[in-house]
Parts: structure tokens; C-alpha cells; sequence
């Protein structure tokens, strides 16, 4: 199956129910795995279904087509809302889902190029590393003449690395139209809010500054979304940031908000609780996990 | 002090806020992981003195020299890999090339980190700490010797580097042993095998080293809580009392421990030898238990390496 970039009008109901549907994957994949990082990957379910669900290029029959997008995830703890969405989007097993951070699993802690070198473009976990590797595959593929996008995931937090404005400035440098970093605004890291730990604001005029085209949206409004991702686009000349205003741990209210959900694991009856508040929809099924009765 | 299974971060925690309470130029930075590292009683204590530096761990290496430069003692506080690796060249410069005295402590040193995989998991930090001129490297093998180091590290002038492991571990030295920093520890007499090991693989040679006894060998372990200055004349005296060595580190055995040994005894005394530690690999995700495993760092793998190094003698 071919998703071609951005092609006829985004379907909002359908993105709303794979958003919905990658939050239930995220909160069973931790639960299952003993350990992870739940409050940001929930932050990002409509990002990631407005990506998967629509604007991103990809090919199941091709997974390795030169002039397909790209997509780092610079904030590498937030991964296994990723792989959910790898597995929607029918790149990778559904079953494979339950293997995360296990022994053996190309499903890593963090994204690893080693373990997974079809879909991790670089690997990350170490916060600060993503934008200067999807700089020269911008800048690489720009030589070739590809049309692929670049797609960076970043965390709020993960901003007061300083080798991020290192690689912003290379971005609009050599005006890498190509390029599109997501902000995930949650507001929280682990210490606790942005603002008590490392102040980052104000973050549009320094990232406009530093000659990038800025988007400030709800990062939960679907439409905002894929507006967004439409102009970021059609922007020519400089890269393009999206500062989504997002919620930590949005769709559980007894994590939203909330630093220590950053890297917390819900017990069997949180799981529970969780999923209750996440609901379901028709046209998904949980990922089976062996020796349970799905 | 402790007993039982007890994880160093929370001893240098303890240690911590007990300097600070006797010592007013203590002061303690951190990148935003303040509770991983254990640092959250020093801050509650003393929060004029606890410095909140955000995910930038060069920016806090570089800080706390600063710091120094102007009289403080100040104790940098994050993951082994981020310190020893990434901040490595605020370490280099502003620290060991200034010769100031920062104390660089790290947690998460070594395999034990788990799930959260390769990224995170430390293999290489004491070898590219060691190689740094002037830099004092600490790898307590326990909770009371993790106590300990961070007390003697606040003491020494100059900077230091302190490993700490996440997982609680076997403590097995007396806390009433006085901790000499470069000055290595015999924890077990013996005379066939000597096993010389850092870190929680301490306690590892000692089992391996009960094992050992029931087939009529007798192992001496020697505890090399100081990486740097090395304890030469314990080692070689170690080398020479057994014939054969051992050495075992939750580390690369490219340029740590037992490359450290290694130069040692091929300088002053050649002696057979066999390494314990992680291969020229690296890490993944899984519970440490099963990663201790695979990458050969049990007391079976110690136990296998004495057998063979005996072949030797
Ligand atoms: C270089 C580096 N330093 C520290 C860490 C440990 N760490 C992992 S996630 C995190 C907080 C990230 O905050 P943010 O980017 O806001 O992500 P969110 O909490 O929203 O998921 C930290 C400090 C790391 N992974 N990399």
C-alpha cells in the first residue's frame, strides 16, 4: 500500500480514531513492557495520526524508497507511540507491539538504527541529536533532487540542549524548505514544568530568529494539524516549526499534566482505568499479546 | 551504614546532603533528573545551593568549573553517559585541562540501565574518563563504598569522576573501613587466581570466588574502587602473590579496568590474563539480569575465565 504526501482532503473522523487508537497502543505497550516514557508519546497521538493518517509518503511494498519522507524522532523516549503508528500503518507487525523494550525486540528503549535500520533513520534517546541528521538528509537528498520531506519530533525540554539552535541554524542556513520540526509544548520534562527548569521562551520569535518559518497551533486540533503540515509545505526558503501546544499524557486525565508521568508505568488497574478514559472505535483492534485472550 | 541490596545513587545521595550540611561551598547542579540521580534531599535542604541547569549537561559541566574557579566545590549530577560522553570536551577543558575541582557524578553507569537500551547504557565511561590527565576516577563496588567516595572526592583538589550504578546491589564491604582514594582493598585472601574487579562486579568475584573454593581454588579479589591513580604496586603484588589474573568490569574491556591492569602488568610483570566485561559491542534493551547475562558478565563467566587462565600458569 502507497500513502502519497498530502493527497486529497485529510479525513478528520479517521485520524481521530487512529490518534485515539495509537493512545491505547502507547498505554498497553508500557504497561506490557514494564517501563517507558507514557506522558510524551501521548502528547503526540494527533501529530502522529495526522502524519501517518495523511501529510507522510510511504510505501509498504517499497519501505525503502529513495524520495520517500523522513521521519527522526529527536526526543527518542517518546517511541512507542511511533511504532504504534509504524504498525497502523501496516510498515511493521501488529504482534510486534508487545515485544517493545524486551530483550531481542527491534522495538528498542529508544529507536535504534542497529536494530531497525528500515525505519530508524538515525538513532536517538540521548536528547539534542536529532535536527543536524535530518539536516544532511535534507541537504543530501536536495543534491539528488528528491522531493522527500524531513520530519523532526521535539520535545519541549529537549530544546535547552544547545546543539538543537546549533543545527536550527543550519537548517535556515542553507534554507532547507524540506524540513519540519514538530515542538511538542507539553510543558513538562521530568524535573517539572518547562518554565521551573530551564526557561525556553519565548520560543516562536527565537525560533523565528534563528530564520525559521513558525506554526503555533494546538497540537490535539486535527485540522490545526493538517493545515499546519500543508503550509510547512508549501513554505519555500526556510524550514518550517510547529510549536504544538500539547497536554502531557492527553486522553488519561489521571496522568494530564502531570511530570511524573514523564517516565511512570501504570499498574494492571491504571492500564485499566486508562484505557476506560481512551475509549475505543469501530475500525481498530488492541494488538494481541501472547497468553492473553484478545 | 547499609546492608543488604542497596543502590549507590542512594548512598551519594546520602553523602551529599550530609557534606553539604558541613561544608557550605558544597553546591550540586543537575540536568534534569534530579530524582534518577538522587540529588532531591540535597536540593530540599540546601536549595541556595542546588542549581537546576535543564537538559544541558556541557552547559553544566562548564558551569560548575566556573563555579570552582571562584572557590565552590560544586558535584555535577547525571547519567554516566551524558557526563563521560556527551559533555566530554567541557570535561577535558574545563575541567581536567583546568585542573578544577569538580566532582562528576554519574549514575547509570554500565549495563544495569535495561530497557532503556544501548543509548543509554554507559560501556565506555571509565576509559574516557581515565585517559584524561588529571582526572581521578572513583567506581565504588557498593552502597557504603559509594558513601565513602563521594565524601573523599569532596576532599581531594581537583576534578573527579564518580560511577554509580542504577540497580541496588549486594553490599559487601564493611563500612567501617577507611576509604583511601588510589589505594585498593583485598576483600578475599587467596593465592591461586587473583581476581581484580571494579564496581558491582565486586560482588560478583565474590561469588565467583565461593564457587571457586569448592573446587579446591582459592581466588583473592581485590576491590579497585580507584581507577585512577591506579594502585600499581597492589596489583602487581596481586599478580605476583597468584601468577594468574582475572579482572571483571560492567564496562568495555577496550581501555578500562582491565586495559588498565593490563599496561600495568605488561610494564612490571607479565602475568596470564583473561577480561571480564562487555565485548567491543554495544548494549539493548532488557531487564539487566538477562542483559548481565548475555554479555558474559555473571560469576559464572569470572568462574569460566579462571579455569581458563589457570591453563595458563
Ligand atoms: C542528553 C540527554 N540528557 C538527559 C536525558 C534524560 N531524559 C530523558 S527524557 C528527559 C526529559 C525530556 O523532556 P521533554 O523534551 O520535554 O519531553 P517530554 O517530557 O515532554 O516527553 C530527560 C531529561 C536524555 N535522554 N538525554
Amino acid at each position: 500500500m502507497k500513502q502519497e504526501r498530502m493527497k486529497g482532503k485529510p479525513d478528520v473522523q479517521k485520524a481521530a480514531d487512529l490518534a485515539q487508537q495509537l493512545r491505547r497502543d502507547t498505554v498497553r505497550m508500557i504497561a506490557h513492557a514494564g517501563s517507558g516514557h507514557i506522558g510524551g508519546a501521548l502528547s503526540l497521538a494527533e501529530w502522529m495520526a495526522a502524519l501517518y493518517g495523511w501529510a507522510f509518503e510511504y510505501d509498504t511494498d517499497n519501505i525503502k524508497d529513495p524520495d520517500r519522507d523522513r521521519i527522526i524522532l529527536s526526543n527518542g523516549h517518546t517511541c512507542a507511540i511511533w511504532y504504534a503508528s509504524l504498525a497502523r500503518s501496516g510498515l511493521i507487525p501488529l504482534e510486534e507491539l508487545a515485544t517493545h523494550r524486551k530483550m531481542g525486540s527491534r522495538l528498542q528503549g529508544h529507536p535504534s538504527r542497529k536494530a531497525m535500520p528500515e525505519f530508524v533513520e538515525t538513532s536517538s534517546g540521548p536528547l539534542g541529536q536529532g535536527v543536524p541528521v535530518a539536516n544532511g538528509i535534507a541537504l543530501s537528498m536536495r543534491a539528488r533532487s528528491s522531493r522527500g520531506r524531513v520530519y523532526i519530533v521535539l520535545g519541549d525540554g529537549e530544546l535547552q540542549e544547545g546543539q538543537v539552535w546549533e543545527s536550527f541554524m543550519t537548517a535556515s542556513h542553507y534554507r532547507l524548505d524540506s524540513v519540519c520540526a514538530f515542538i511538542n509544548l507539553n510543558n513538562i520534562q521530568i524535573d517539572g514544568t518547562v518554565q521551573e527548569v530551564m526557561g525556553i521562551e519565548p520560543l516562536a520569535q527565537r525560533l523565528s530568529s534563528f530564520g525559521w518559518h513558525v506554526i503555533e497551533i494546538d497540537g490535539h486540533d486535527l485540522p490545526s494539524l493538517f493545515n499546519a503540515l500543508q503550509e510547512a509545505a508549501e513554505t519555500k526558503g526556510k524550514p518550517t516549526a510547529i510549536i504544538g501546544r500539547t497536554v502531557m499524557s492527553k486522553g488519561v486525565p489521571f496522568m494530564e499534566g502531570k511530570a511524573a508521568w514523564h517516565g511512570a508505568t501504570p499498574s494492571a488497574e491504571q492500564t485499566e482505568e486508562a484505557l476506560n478514559h481512551i475509549g475505543t472505535n469501530t475500525r481498530y483492534r488492541d494488538f494481541p499479546i501472547a497468553g492473553n485472550e484478545e | 551504614m547499609y546492608s543488604g541490596n542497596k543502590s549507590m545513587r542512594e548512598a551519594f545521595g546520602h553523602a551529599l546532603a550530609d557534606l553539604g550540611a558541613h561544608n557550605e561551598k558544597i553546591v550540586v547542579l543537575t540536568a534534569d533528573l534530579t530524582d534518577a540521580i538522587k540529588v532531591g534531599a540535597f536540593a530540599k535542604a540546601f536549595p541556595d545551593r542546588f542549581y537546576q541547569m535543564g537538559i544541558k549537561e556541557s552547559d553544566m559541566i562548564g558551569t560548575a568549573a566556573g563555579m570552582a574557579i571562584d572557590g565552590l566545590i560544586p558535584f555535577t549530577s547525571t547519567f554516566a553517559i551524558f557526563a563521560a560522553s556527551l559533555a566530554n570536551q567541557a570535561i577535558r577543558v574545563n575541567c581536567a585541562y583546568n585542573g578544577t575541582n569538580v566532582k562528576i557524578a554519574t549514575s547509570h553507569g554500565g549495563v544495569c540501565v535495561g530497557a532503556d537500551g544501548a543509548t543509554h547504557q554507559a560501556f565506555e565511561d571509565v576509559a574516557l574518563m581515565r585517559t584524561l590527565p588529571g582526572m581521578t576516577v572513583l567506581v565504588p563496588c557498593d552502597a557504603n563504598e559509594a558513601y565513602h567516595a563521594t565524601v573523599a572526592s569532596a576532599a581531594l583538589d581537583g576534578p573527579v569522576y564518580l560511577r554509580f550504578g542504577r540497580i541496588a546491589t549486594p553490599v559487601v564491604t564493611d563500612p567501617n573501613e577507611p576509604f583511601i582514594v588510589g589505594k585498593a582493598k583485598i576483600l578475599r585472601e587467596g593465592t591461586d587466581v587473583s581476581i581484580i574487579a571494579m564496581g558491582m562486579m565486586v560482588p560478583f568475584a565474590l561469588e565467583a570466588a565461593e564457587t571457586l573454593k569448592k573446587e579446591g581454588i582459592e581466588a583473592q579479589v581485590l576491590n579497585i574502587h580507584t581507577v585512577k591513580p591506579l594502585d600499581e604496586e597492589a596489583i602487581i603484588t596481586s599478580a605476583l602473590t597468584c601468577g594468574c589474573v582475572v579482572t571483571a568490569e560492567e564496562h568495555t574491556v577496550i581501555g578500562g579496568l582491565g586495559g588498565a591492569v593490563a599496561e600495568v602488568l605488561a610494564r612490571h610483570r607479565p602475568t596470564p590474563m583473561r577480561m571480564v566485561g562487555v565485548a567491543d559491542t554495544f548494549g539493548e534493551s532488557g531487564e539487566p539480569e538477562e542483559i548481565l547475562r548475555k554479555y558474559h558478565l555473571t560469576p559464572e563467566d569470572i568462574v569460566h575465565q579462571v579455569r581458563q587462565v589457570l591453563k595458563e600458569k
